[in-house]
């Protein structure tokens, strides 16, 4: 993700506070202008609605796709607005600049807003004293706010924010307001249940599929069968006969058919008998491996990292270890299967779905219709999960060519196998780790990579602990496409690196921990080159961890495995527990301490972690996706194989080091090491070392 | 086009589907209980899980001719007012993530629970297949059995 981007976009939002506009008068409401309603909402800024009957409601500036943002996002406004957290509501904030980066990806959207979110709590909050102080010709400085109330100290005189609301909003916008001290939180680091709990256990329609609008059609969309094939004669002869089917539109690449309900629509779609020309090449999952063997025998072109010479110290070890290490390709699977609402008529769009990246969607929607992006609206529900394939745009930007060509609103809806054919897929990968090693000390590390698409960035820790350290890569021309998945580049280069490591560990008999606090105290007293990492918080989340799960005495029939990562500014060090049952390893329990600055949301940020091991074990064990002459043989949950209640730890503690530090990331950082920590824990119980994913197979 | 009387969440509903038509697109296209959600097709992820006569069903793959007089039950009747013991542990433990899989999740544990009131770590696992990406598991079963500790002190 770009950092730097929503940095600038802070910047940018908080030059605006003082220049007024953020936070200038809006009334009556921002979103429709129309002067002419009576009861308008009240804005001090475009975070905070006051409405008429004196509710506050906060706006989640985020797309909320699991990670939580909905709830924690408005904790940060509320605790600096000084709101009762139980009486306020929630909103998703519709795709709007003003908002600055309205993503969700790279575990940025509490890093990247934590500042500016307290600063405009704090503003309208220092707004509604004044307002009140004014009312009663008192000093703000006499007056207090607190569960949406000014209180004047001396007098004890109350005014609610709902009663404020209308002087409130001709204050001065304060540019500089005081902040809280965060020994004054009341709700930040609490446990805060997710705004939309009830809604959810009671089935509300929250999510993009649950779109329902009048004279609405329902439309799916026969695509590409295989990665190399276009689409050649159509005849919709017997799809246009289904009854329910009111349309069929070809588009450049695939054919829509359009229906009164989903089953017409999908019975309409299978009934069209579609040529499909190769005109690419068929690819085949063995061939990308046997290509990716090549590579790494004959060494990657591109060096990412060379200290001190990894060969002298080659030629000088007693034994080099020398290991390859095997990635599959993955699909998504967020539960919720594509779709997108539009409705684009008379020069006007009307986008409502699931993306992650609603503000490079509308862009996207406009260079293909040529609509000017004033006249696209995007407004984005609640996500059944993201984990990265709703940072392309494909399922909206198809919805809106499908009702331009219809003139018609559509749902477009994805069956499964459309989802898992049709992917931006984790690309397939194979490392290559070599050390040099003599009867106790490491004196090489040589790690080389080569994956579908753009190859393999990143280094281990041990970058920066090693005098000798070399990494090289080299991408793999495909037309597989590939994406971003969970903790992207981290997830799988966790999972070697860490279970190489723990091959080192095992050849030079170094407990695993102790031989990690060695790096980390090397990296800190005696850097070799550039150091991409903290080695004291590295420390300590690996202190943590051995000290929760009291390493070092395992009870009997437990095994255990180790690992630890860095990725999106936060620390996770992991010890999984496996037991045996009928000979074959079970997850028990896991221990996970984490460092990532303040944590926002205490029962939010654990449902993150636990969520993330739960996500890597399964990435661990069961899933993959094989082409075959450029078609998913996986293409629905009877063949791609997914963890069940049965695979998931009984428990999961998870413990955040305390820490008065900005937030850092927490969507993703739980998942990088598990694989590792959990191939680890299986050697110990095994004796087998697993040195391709999933693991299911081959236990 | 064939006209079917159900009885769902307790009414009985007219419909107008083809017989083929899967319950979940009747409760969701027909009906407009979306609270049943699609998420495979072939019953394997249990996103679509509803109560059919005690008996947790995926309704993704039963054709709404098949339905006949069988009284089915969906997240929406699940309790009147929102307050099953298992919806209040789903709060309670702050179980979802995106949440959309979890009104299978509880319709799976909600006959689980009819049949066996206090069910062990092992039962659960056996009863509870449905697939969730977040990774709720942990807290799934930790409800459960919440849940089951409210039923069994009511």
């Amino acid at each position: 993700m770009d950092f730097m981007n929503s940095r600038r976009n802070f910047l940018k939002v908080s030059a605006l506070t003082g220049g007024g506009i953020l936070f200038g008068l809006v009334f009556p409401s921002f979103e429709t202008n129309d002067t002419s309603t009576a009861l308008a909402d009240y804005m001090p800024n475009i975070y905070i609605k006051i409405k008429p009957d004196g509710k506050i409601v906060l706006m989640a500036p985020n797309p909320e796709i699991g990670q939580g943002v909905k709830t924690s996002l408005p904790i940060i406004i509320a605790e600096e607005l000084g709101v009762d957290w139980k009486k306020i509501e929630v909103e998703l904030a519709p795709l709007d600049n003003r908002y600055g980066r309205q993503t969700a990806g790279g575990s940025g959207a509490i890093r990247g807003r934590y500042a500016d979110l307290r600063k405009m709590g704090a503003a309208a909050r220092e707004m509604f004293v004044n307002a009140a102080a004014q009312i009663w010709s008192v000093s703000a400085a006499d007056c207090i706010a607190d569960d949406g109330m000014v209180i004047h100290k001396s007098s004890g005189k109350k005014l609610s924010y709902g009663e404020l609301a209308s002087k409130a909003v001709t204050m001065q916008i304060p540019a500089n307001p005081t902040l809280k001290d965060p020994k004054d939180f009341k709700y930040i680091g609490t446990r805060i249940t997710d705004v939309d709990v009830h809604s959810i256990v009671t089935g509300k329609p929250l999510f993009g599929i649950d779109t329902r609008r009048e004279g609405m059609l329902f439309a799916m969309i026969a695509r590409s069968p295989a990665y190399g094939k276009t689409l050649g004669n159509v005849d919709d002869t017997k799809a246009r006969k289904v009854n329910g089917v009111k349309n069929v539109i070809k588009l450049k690449n695939s054919v829509a058919v359009l229906a009164t309900s989903t089953w017409a629509a999908k019975k309409g779609r299978d009934a069209l008998v579609i040529q499909w020309n190769t005109t690419g090449k068929l690819e085949n999952s063995s061939d990308h491996f046997a290509g990716f063997k090549e590579i790494l025998e004959k060494g990657p072109t591109t060096v990412g990292r060379n200290d001190g010479d990894v060969e002298i110290a080659k030629q000088k070890a007693t034994k080099v270890l020398d290991v390859y290490y095997e990635i599959p390709t993955l699909s998504h699977c967020q539960m919720e299967p594509l779709n997108f609402f539009a409705d684009v008529r008379d020069g006007k769009v009307e986008l409502y779905g699931p993306t992650q990246v609603p503000d490079q969607l509308r862009n996207d929607v406009a260079e293909k219709l040529g609509i000017n992006k004033d006249n696209i609206t995007v407004v984005v529900p609640r996500q059944g999960g993201g984990f990265g394939r709703k940072l392309m745009t494909d399922n909206g930007v198809e919805a809106a060519l499908v009702s331009a060509a219809a003139q018609s609103p559509v749902q477009v809806q994805w069956t499964r196998e459309d989802d898992m054919q049709n992917d931006f897929y984790r690309p397939a990968e194979m490392y290559r780790y070599r050390a040099a090693l003599t009867a106790n000390e490491l004196l090489a590390w040589h790690q080389s990579a080569v994956g579908i698409g753009r190859g393999i960035r990143g280094d281990s820790y041990v970058a920066g602990a090693m005098v000798n350290y070399r990494s090289d890569s080299q991408g793999f021309n495909s037309n597989t496409p590939t994406g971003w998945w969970r903790a992207p580049g981290a997830c799988t280069m966790a999972y070697v690196a860490e279970s190489f490591f723990d091959e080192i560990c095992l050849e030079l008999k170094k407990d695993p921990v102790a031989f990690r606090l060695d790096f980390f105290k090397k990296a800190k007293d005696a850097p070799v080159g550039r150091l991409g990492y903290d080695p004291i918080k590295y420390k300590t989340v690996v202190e943590l961890v051995a000290k929760m799960s009291n390493w070092g005495t395992t009870p009997t029939g437990v095994y255990r495995g180790f690992a630890t990562w860095f990725s999106f500014g936060s620390y996770a060090a992991q010890v999984v527990e496996v037991k045996l049952e009928d000979g074959k390893p079970r997850v028990t329990k896991v221990y996970c301490a984490v460092y990532c600055g303040r944590v926002i949301n205490l029962s939010g940020a654990e449902n993150q972690i636990q969520g993330a091991i739960v996500d890597g074990i399964n990435h661990a064990m069961f899933p993959k996706v094989t082409f075959v002459d450029g078609a998913v043989q996986e293409t629905n949950f009877n063949t791609y194989n997914f963890l069940r209640m049965y695979d998931a730890p009984l428990d999961i503690e998870v413990k955040f080091v305390e820490s008065d530090e900005a937030p850092t990331g927490l969507g993703e950082p739980a998942l990088p090491p598990i694989a590792a920590a959990l191939g680890n824990a299986i050697f110990a119980a095994t004796g087998k070392r697993l040195r391709r994913l999933p693991f299911a197979g081959q236990l | 086009m064939a006209k079917y009387s159900l009885s769902i969440n307790g009414k009985i509903m007219s419909v107008e589907a083809d017989d083929d038509t899967p319950l979940l697109w009747v409760l969701r296209d027909n009906l407009n209980l979306v609270g049943t959600k699609f998420g495979c097709g072939v019953a394997q992820c249990g996103a679509c899980t509803v109560d059919l006569d005690g008996e947790a069903l995926r309704s993704c793959v039963l054709p709404v001719s098949a339905v006949g007089k069988r009284k089915v039950v969906t997240i929406e009747g699940l309790s009147e007012d929102g307050d099953h013991p298992l919806q209040k542990a789903w709060e309670e433990l702050d179980v979802s993530q995106c949440g959309y899989c979890q009104s299978g999740q509880l319709m799976a544990a909600s006959t689980l629970l009819k049949s066996t009131p206090d069910p062990t770590d092992q039962q659960i696992d056996e009863a509870m297949t449905n697939i969730c990406r977040c990774g709720t598991q942990v807290r799934i079963r930790k409800a459960i059995h919440l849940a089951a500790k409210k039923l069994n002190t009511k």
